[in-house]
C-alpha cells in the first residue's frame, strides 16, 4: 500500500500553489482600477473596456485567429500523412532524413528556425505577411502532430486495416473508414496542439511577420518589455478563460464519451 | 503511385521549409557582411552556371567564425547560455521531483485530475506565463511590498531583471516537462520493492534513495533534457524577466538581427548554438531509445 505523507500533501500544495498564484494574481489585477500594480483602488472594468476599443490590438488578435486556424488545418493533414508514412510505408529511399526532419524542429531553438526561413522567404522574393507566418507555423507544428499521431498509429492492430482491404476496400477507403476513426482522437489533440503552438508563438512569427500583419504575442511583447500594463493584465484574463473554458470543455466530452462506451460495452455484454 | 504522392508530399514540405533554410544560414554564415540588399556577400548567382558556382564559393570564408572566437561577447553569451540553462535545470529537478513524488503516490482515482493540473498551465500562452512574474518581481510589485508589510525587509529587493529572476522563470515555465517524465517514472514503480528495502533493514530515506531515485533514473534524464536544450536557447524569458547582465545567447542572436542587422554574423552564431546542443540533443534521443527498447 503506498503511504501518502504529510510531505507529500505539503509538496503538492506548494506546487500547485507555484503554478498557479501567479496566474491568479494577474486575473484579479486585471480587474483593478488603478493603473498601478500594487495599488489596489477597487473593482473595475475599465481595463476591459479600453482593450476592446483598442483596435491594434483588435487586428492583431483577428490576424492571429486566421494564421492560427489555416496553419494547424494544413499541419494536421500533413503530419497525419507524415505520421502513416513512417509507421506504415516501409523502407523507402531517404526515409531517415525524412524522420530527422520530423523530429529535428521539435528540438530546434526557435531563434534558429525563425531565423532560417526568414532568411529562406527574402532569397525566393516572397513578402512577409500573413502567408509567411502560416508556412512557418505550418512547418514546425505538423512535426508536433505527427509525433502525437504516429504514437497513435504504432499502438493499433494492423489486422483491422488488412480485413478492409481483403473485404474489397482500396486503400484510400480502408483508410477513410478504418484508420480515420480510431487516430481520430489523436488527429484532434494534434490539431489542438498545432492550434496552440500557433497561438503561442512569439519568436518565429517575429521573423517571419511583416509590416503588413503582426500577431497579438509581437503586439503583446512589445507592450510589456517596458513593463506592466493593464491593458495586457485584460487581454491575459480573457486568454486564461478561454483555455481553461475549452480544457475544461474536452475533458467533460471525452469523459461522456467513455462513460457511453462503457455502457455500450455492458450493453453488448448482457446481450 | 498513391504511396509516392503520400511520401512526396509531407517529404517535399520539409526538404523546402526546413532542411533548405537551414542550408542558407549555413551559407550565409560563411559569406561577408556587405551593405546591399541583400546585405552579404557573396549571392549565388546560377545564370553563369558551374563557373559562377565555383567563384561563389571560393568568396566562401570562416571570418565569421574567426571573428565570434575573437569577439568576448559571443564566448560569454555562449558560456552563460549553458550555466543559466544547467543551473535553471537542477533548480526545476530540485522543484519537481518532490511534486512528481507525491503525485505518484496520491490515490489512483486523483491522479488524473493531479495530472492535468499540471498539463493545464502548458495550454495557456508561455509569454503571458513569463509576463506573469514581472509584476511580482519588480521594485513596487507583490513580492516586495509583501515582504516589506511583514517587516522581513526595510528596503525593495532587486529581482527582476536579474538572473535571479530569469531562474524562477525557466522553473516557473519548464516544471511541466520535468514533472511528467519522472511522474511517468515513479507511477510505473513496484511498491513492494520499497518493502522489501525497508524489511532488509534500510531506513525510508536510504530506500528511497537505493530504490526510488535509481529507478526514476530514465524519468529524470529525459526531463533534465527536455528543460536544458531549450532554455540554452531561450528568447523570451530573458529579455522580460532578465537584465541587461544576463547574457543569453538567443537573446544575442535575436538582437544582431533585428538591431544591428548583421545577417552573417547571426547565422554564424545559430550554426555554433546549434553545433553546442548537438550532443545534448543526440545523449537525449540515446536516452528515448533505451526506454523505448526497455518497454517493448
Amino acid at each position: 500500500m503506498k503511504r501518502f505523507s504529510a510531505f507529500n500533501a505539503v509538496s503538492l500544495t506548494l506546487g500547485f500553489a507555484f503554478l498557479y498564484l501567479p496566474m491568479i494574481i494577474l486575473v484579479i489585477y486585471s480587474f483593478n482600477a488603478s493603473k498601478l500594480v500594487t495599488v489596489w483602488a477597487g473593482f473595475s472594468t475599465r481595463w476591459y473596456a479600453e482593450l476592446l476599443q483598442n483596435e491594434a490590438f483588435l487586428d492583431a488578435a483577428w490576424v492571429t485567429i486566421r494564421v492560427a486556424v489555416v496553419s494547424s488545418t494544413i499541419a494536421t493533414v500533413l503530419g497525419t500523412m507524415a505520421a502513416y508514412v513512417l509507421v506504415r510505408a516501409g523502407r523507402f529511399h531517404g526515409r531517415t532524413l525524412f524522420s530527422g526532419m520530423i523530429y529535428a524542429p521539435l528540438v530546434m531553438p526557435e531563434v534558429i528556425t525563425g531565423l532560417s526561413l526568414l532568411l529562406l522567404f527574402i532569397g525566393i522574393g516572397l513578402d512577409r505577411g500573413i502567408l509567411t507566418i502560416i508556412l512557418a507555423h505550418t512547418t514546425f507544428s505538423m512535426c508536433y502532430v505527427s509525433v502525437v499521431v504516429s504514437s497513435r498509429l504504432v499502438s493499433f492492430d494492423r489486422s483491422l486495416e488488412e480485413a478492409a482491404l481483403d473485404l474489397g476496400c482500396t486503400p484510400f477507403e480502408a483508410f477513410r473508414l478504418v484508420t480515420l476513426p480510431i487516430i481520430a482522437p489523436a488527429v484532434i489533440s494534434g490539431w489542438l496542439l498545432a492550434f496552440t503552438l500557433s497561438l503561442d508563438d512569439l519568436v518565429i512569427a517575429s521573423f517571419t511577420a511583416g509590416p503588413s500583419a503582426t500577431t497579438l504575442p509581437i503586439k503583446i511583447f512589445s507592450a510589456v518589455r517596458l513593463g506592466v500594463s493593464p491593458e495586457i493584465n485584460a487581454l491575459s484574463t480573457i486568454m486564461i478563460g478561454i483555455v481553461t473554458l475549452g480544457v475544461i470543455t474536452a475533458s467533460l466530452v471525452s469523459k461522456r464519451a467513455s462513460i457511453r462506451q462503457q455502457a455500450e460495452a455492458q450493453a453488448a455484454v448482457r446481450a | 503511385m498513391r504511396r509516392l504522392t503520400l511520401i512526396a508530399i509531407p517529404y517535399l514540405w520539409l526538404l523546402a521549409l526546413f532542411l533548405v533554410p537551414f542550408l542558407i544560414v549555413l551559407k550565409i554564415s560563411l559569406s561577408d557582411t556587405a551593405i546591399a540588399i541583400p546585405p552579404y556577400t557573396p549571392t549565388l548567382d546560377l545564370s553563369e552556371g558551374w563557373a559562377g558556382f565555383k567563384a561563389f564559393l571560393s568568396q566562401l570564408d570562416m571570418e565569421n567564425f574567426t571573428w565570434l572566437t575573437q569577439d568576448d561577447l559571443y564566448w560569454k553569451a555562449y558560456l552563460s547560455s549553458v550555466r543559466i540553462a544547467f543551473i535553471s535545470t537542477i533548480l526545476t529537478l530540485i522543484a519537481g521531483y518532490p511534486i512528481a513524488y507525491a503525485m505518484a503516490r496520491a490515490a489512483p482515482e486523483w491522479r488524473p485530475t493531479l495530472l492535468m493540473l499540471v498539463i493545464l498551465p502548458f495550454w495557456t500562452s508561455f509569454l503571458i506565463r513569463v509576463y506573469a512574474w514581472m509584476g511580482i518581481l519588480s521594485n513596487e510589485g507583490l513580492l516586495n511590498s509583501l515582504l516589506i508589510q511583514i517587516g522581513l525587509i526595510s528596503e525593495p529587493l532587486t529581482i527582476l531583471n536579474t538572473n535571479t529572476a530569469v531562474y524562477i522563470g525557466v522553473v516557473y515555465t519548464y516544471l511541466p516537462f520535468m514533472i511528467l517524465p519522472i511522474y511517468s517514472a515513479l507511477e510505473k514503480m513496484d511498491d513492494s520493492l520499497l518493502e522489501a528495502a525497508e524489511d532488509l533493514g534500510c531506513s525510508r530515506l536510504q530506500a528511497f534513495w537505493l530504490v526510488t531515485v535509481p529507478l526514476s533514473k530514465q524519468g529524470i534524464i529525459a526531463g533534465c533534457f527536455l528543460v536544458f536544450i531549450p532554455v540554452v536557447g531561450e528568447f523570451v524569458i530573458p529579455s522580460l524577466l532578465g537584465g541587461s547582465g544576463t547574457l543569453m545567447i538567443g537573446k544575442v542572436l535575436f538582437e544582431e538581427f533585428f538591431n544591428n542587422r548583421d545577417w552573417p554574423v547571426a547565422s554564424a552564431v545559430a550554426v555554433i548554438l546549434l553545433l553546442i546542443l548537438i550532443v545534448p540533443i543526440v545523449l537525449f534521443q540515446r536516452n528515448e531509445q533505451k526506454q523505448r527498447e526497455a518497454e517493448g
